[in-house]
């Protein structure tokens, strides 16, 4: 019996490679919001601009990550992927009468966090949500503009543990992400960093006691505690302040106005708020107030 | 980069110690496998025959799979890891990294040492029979010492391959070079192709390394 279960685990980590484990709760068996491609194109945007020869194309690459509930995910029979950072995208590509749900238009390429800054630069993908934070040395070689949402760290742990915080784990190993900034700000807080490859993989060691706990963004963690109700329970308060934004071509300056342009547009008509609740609301973040754009460059 | 040579250092630290010991525990291991699969009892040729055709023909992702995350279900950790020197942290990663690495290249030291054993005369092993030494003593005296020294370059080989292998630890939990190097690219995006050179220049030293120490065993033997 054991022996069956533990090739049952080895086949799953396998098939799902520890994305498709991360599905479950976290909001993603819902339709997206059903955004309307606006027809106003026609010199709505100044000749020569990206914005007007995305438009006048018809056609949009659009970075996204695959692999995150509630931020950016796509399940295996999935056309299009589900999440916030997908809602804002849709936003985005409508503005440019660009039907998102078309994919024969829309092409949500895969970003995975090592590959965003290569992608814009060689113009792979026009614009990035893929849980992007602002940094100012991703800004030397992309634009960022935004933030639609800003994230803190908190900790995730077995639900019996006394652990109340990252305070609790100075000189403890604590799992996230390599590469990520969650592991630098686990390092800075005291705790010995340990990478894995994706989050999912993290939740299973806490679970099986190799780590006491794990750290990223809050709205992952919770993501996280919702498909293993009971057994994990996310502590403490957020420890650090994400900025996340969409990133575009250095090159293109001119975009970043019209990010943040549409941006105020939804936090004002109430559709950016409407989106946070489709998508995160399920693993029990509160919908906050939208956060305050950084100027652009 | 300049400013984060400590990290380097750090990540090639793990790297280069992960490598040693599993070397050492492979070369080991190898040994008593070649020892099985050329001895005289039949079980244990078909137990070494076995275990080097399964193990060898696993990815090695697999098998690290496996240790990290079906085996706690089985009851096998390693929790019980902890050993702290200076700034480095050996504890269940390390472990599990090093138990994965040598169970994975002894198949490929033991199959490297066979193709020394059988390049010995079979006269060598029947005149060692002739004057009375035991099979351990054939083994150790006279084949092995032998066998060695004609399975130098292949056995280089399979320590290089596994000294590259060890970055698949950094996937895995541990902060060896090739985590040190993608956490680097994400906190320092706009110096990427310097990261990825540093690394490059690192990896090629200590291969170059494992090569030159081949090299100077090939010389000392030469009359084999």
């Amino acid at each position: 019996m054991r022996w069956r279960k533990a090739f049952a685990a080895t086949a799953a980590t396998l098939v799902v490679a520890g994305s498709l484990a991360a599905c479950g709760d976290a909001g993603n068996d819902k339709e997206g919001r059903d955004v309307k491609a606006k027809s106003d194109c026609d010199g709505k945007f100044e000749d020569g601009s990206r914005m007007a020869e995305l438009a006048d194309a018809g056609k949009i690459n659009v970075g996204v990550k695959y692999d995150q509930p509630g931020l950016g995910f796509k399940g295996a029979t999935d056309d299009v992927p589900s999440g916030f950072d997908i809602e804002i995208a849709k936003l985005l590509v409508a503005d440019l009468c660009i039907d998102p749900a078309d994919t024969s238009k829309v092409n949500w390429e895969e970003t995975i966090s090592d590959n965003r800054e290569p992608f814009l630069e060689s113009g792979k993908v026009d614009i990035v949500l893929a849980s992007y934070s602002i940094t100012e040395d991703r800004q030397k070689v992309v634009g960022q503009a935004g933030p639609y949402m800003v994230t803190g760290q908190q900790v995730l742990v077995k639900a019996d543990s006394d652990i109340t915080g990252i305070d609790d784990l100075k000189g403890k190993e604590v799992c996230s992400v390599t590469g990520s900034t969650s592991l630098e700000n686990v390092k800075a807080k005291g705790a010995k960093g340990v990478g894995a490859d994706s989050y999912s993989e993290c939740a299973e060691k806490v679970l099986d006691g190799t780590y006491r706990a794990m750290s990223t963004d809050g709205t992952i963690l919770a993501g996280l505690a919702a498909q293993n109700e009971g057994q994990l329970k996310v502590v403490g308060d957020q420890f650090s302040e994400e900025n996340i934004g969409v990133g575009f071509s250095k090159d293109r300056p001119e975009m970043c106005e019209w990010i943040d342009g549409v941006l105020s547009k939804s936090f004002e008509d109430g559709s950016w708020a409407d989106a946070f609740e489709l998508t995160l609301g399920p693993s029990g973040v509160d919908t906050p107030e939208p956060p305050t754009l950084q100027p652009c460059k | 980069m300049l400013d984060n040579l400590d990290e380097l250092f750090k990540g090639f630290g793990y790297t280069l110690f992960l490598f040693l010991v599993s070397a050492v525990a492979s070369l080991v291991l190898g040994t008593v496998l070649v020892a099985m699969r050329v001895g005289p009892i039949g079980v244990l040729r078909a137990v070494g025959a076995i275990y080097v055709s399964v193990v060898r023909n696993t990815p090695l992702v697999l098998i690290f799979i496996f240790f990290h995350f079906a085996a706690p279900i089985l009851g096998i950790n390693f929790r019980w890891v902890q050993v702290h020197v200076g700034g480095f942290d050996f504890t269940s990663a390390f472990a599990t990294a090093f138990v994965a690495l040598s169970l994975y290249t002894a198949c490929f030291v033991c199959e490297a040492l066979r193709s020394g054993v059988n390049a010995v005369p079979m006269g060598q092993a029947e005149a060692a029979r002739a004057i009375g030494l035991p099979f351990g003593g054939v083994m150790t005296q006279v084949v092995l010492p032998q066998a060695v020294r004609a399975s130098v370059p292949p056995l280089a080989s399979a320590l290089i391959a596994m000294l590259k292998n060890t970055s698949v630890a950094g996937v895995f939990f541990l902060a060896e070079a090739l985590a040190t190097m993608r956490g680097l690219t994400n906190d320092y995006s706009s110096e990427r192709i310097g990261i990825f050179a540093c690394f490059a220049v690192g990896y090629i030293l200590l291969v170059e390394i494992v090569s030159m120490i081949s090299l100077g065993f090939e010389r000392r033997w030469r009359i084999a």
